[in-house]
């Protein structure tokens, strides 16, 4: 189970007879895994890694400290689930440290993100403040470097 | 002038490398896929590249001590302690090297007189023989065969064994073959090293490069063992720090001694960054080598399963990045094999004689190579086996 996760976290587009051939196991097998680790919420989704920054269209992320007024019987999870389901929101944790939320936001343009942050979000009942910080560039993305490393050479045949 | 006739004798005697003559070839040949390489295709994990920069930054360009750097000598003593369970003093009993290939040269020329005799397993790595012959040492090959996943077995060892037997080389999990040893034969190949006296070369570099969470026992640990053995090991493989040129041995002090009166004359010491890199491997290294094989071990399992279903029979190996195909499937002999799927289907892998003759219908695939590459070349391999089965 380990090993199969390991694997798709590294790609996700595997083909079901590749990943039982690695596994050293069968295809039905492999479809059994994967389906019992969806069921069970291990696996949330599956989404190509993009470079957003060659993406055509305009696109902006910021992440956004906010600090909120915990609630009694449900500590941050009531505001927490309620800014998380914005449509803006890419992620939400709960932090340690001198902030609560952080809040992965992404839009089209800087006006988009800064308007829902002044409008949705701080305006929300429990939200002390929020402070912004935008992506300038990206270097690494889910693992994945986008410094484009040269291999070092290697002899096509050694002992 | 004939200068042929001023190379000294043994040298001449040397066969020519089979390797050499396979690497001249594919030299010449472009897009190649490669499963002919005995090196990881990974490179340096980062830290390890990184504690090797802030060396040379910090001007650490000197000569170490003849046996290296005293820490990492502490750290190698530690990490075959933890590993391997045998216990050497980090003052006298190793000897930093560069390369296995060094010390297995150090320690032939530390003990042999002429004529003395090499007992090895073959198909085994290429330097044995070679090696054994530059110390005036003669090479006796203790075939392994297919039918026992290429195990050395006691009863095979016991044959060779004449009154010149001084040396047994051992290397577990086995370049080219990828097979390993159980504890119950290796216990019956120690009795016998005991009852005839013989010094044990043991290269463990592929020790740590084991799969299906197979033990991995070293012969240096078993009882009787650790006052004849020379424990050989390095970093290229399970580090992924070929090029580094780092290796060790560790063996009881009157042995390293030996090793040291020749090692201190031809190389002084080895190279002093890769040696404060060599201190990082061992000392953070852990996660990236678990890293690594688990990689290794999901191309093999996807390697072997695909020979045999080309029907080119293979164990599946539970060491080193090897496999040891069976290619009589298809009509050929290893030389036509490797040379026939070179020119047709651009796919490099070794003719197995080059480790040996042995190794005759056999050719050896590495698997350190990207899962991409490995899946293509299989594609390939099939192209090639039905036009030659035609």
């Amino acid at each position: 189970m380990d090993n199969l996760l390991h694997l798709l976290r590294q790609n996700a587009r595997t083909s079901t007879a590749d990943l039982a051939r690695e596994l050293n196991c069968s295809e039905d097998a492999v479809e059994t895994q994967i389906a019992e680790l969806e069921a069970a919420g291990v696996i949330l989704g599956y989404q190509a890694v993009v470079d957003s920054q060659k993406r055509p269209a305009g696109f902006v992320t910021a992440l956004v400290e906010v600090r909120i007024t915990p609630e009694r019987g449900g500590g941050f999870d009531r505001l927490a689930n309620r800014i998380a389901r914005f449509q803006e929101v890419q992620s939400c944790y709960l932090m340690s440290g001198g902030y609560d939320l952080l809040v992965v936001v992404e839009g089209e343009t800087l006006q988009q993100i800064a308007a829902f942050i002044s409008e949705k979000l701080s305006t929300i009942k429990g939200v002390i403040s929020t402070a912004t910080h935008f992506r300038l560039k990206t270097y690494k993305e889910n693992g994945v470097s986008l410094l484009r490393e040269e291999k070092g050479p290697r002899l096509a045949v050694a002992p | 002038m004939n200068l042929k006739k001023h190379i000294a004798t043994h040298v001449r005697e040397i066969p020519k490398s089979g390797i050499r003559e396979f690497f001249d070839i594919v030299a010449q040949e472009k897009e190649v896929i490669s499963l002919g390489v005995g090196e990881p295709d990974f490179d340096t994990p980062w830290h390890i590249r990184e504690a090797a920069i802030y060396s040379l930054e910090h001007g650490r360009t000197h000569y170490t001590s003849n046996l290296g750097l005293p820490e990492l000598r502490t750290a190698i003593c530690n990490y075959v302690r933890k590993h391997f369970g045998v216990a050497y003093d980090p003052r006298a009993e190793v000897i930093v090297t560069v390369g296995v290939s060094e010390a297995i040269d150090l320690a032939l020329r530390a003990l042999l007189n002429p004529g003395d005799e090499v007992l090895y397993h073959e198909p085994c790595y290429v330097s044995y023989s070679p090696s054994v012959m530059m110390a005036h040492g003669r090479a006796v090959a203790v075939p392994t065969r297919a039918e026992e996943n290429f195990r050395l077995t006691a009863a095979a060892l016991a044959k060779k064994i004449t009154d010149r037997s001084k040396v047994l080389m051992l290397n577990f999990p086995c370049n080219p073959t990828g097979a390993t040893q159980t504890r119950a034969e290796l216990e019956k190949i120690a009795r016998l090293c005991i009852e005839h006296d013989l010094i044990v070369l043991t290269d463990e570099i592929y020790s740590e490069l084991v799969y299906d969470h197979a033990e991995h026992v070293s012969i240096a640990s078993l009882p009787g063992m650790r006052e004849r053995c020379v424990f050989l090991h390095g970093f290229s493989k399970a580090f992924a720090m070929t090029g580094f040129r780092i290796g060790y041995a560790c063996a009881p002090a009157i042995l390293t001694d030996a090793m040291m009166r020749i090692h201190q004359y031809a190389i002084l010491c080895a190279n002093t960054m890769a040696q404060d890199a060599a201190i990082e491997a061992l000392e953070n290294g852990a996660r990236d080598v678990e890293a690594m094989r688990r990689e290794y071990e999901h191309r093999r399992n996807y390697i072997v399963r695909s020979f045999n279903d080309l029907g080119l029979s293979c164990f599946q190996p539970v060491g080193s990045f090897y496999i040891f195909p069976n290619i009589s499937a298809s009509g050929l002999s290893s030389r036509e094999f490797s040379f026939g799927l070179l020119n047709k289907q651009k796919v490099a892998c070794v003719p197995g004689p080059a480790f040996g003759p042995s190794g005759e219908g056999f050719v050896r695939c590495c698997y350190a190579t990207s899962l991409d590459q490995i899946r293509t070349a299989v594609a390939r391999i099939a192209d090639f086996l039905k036009e030659v089965q035609k």
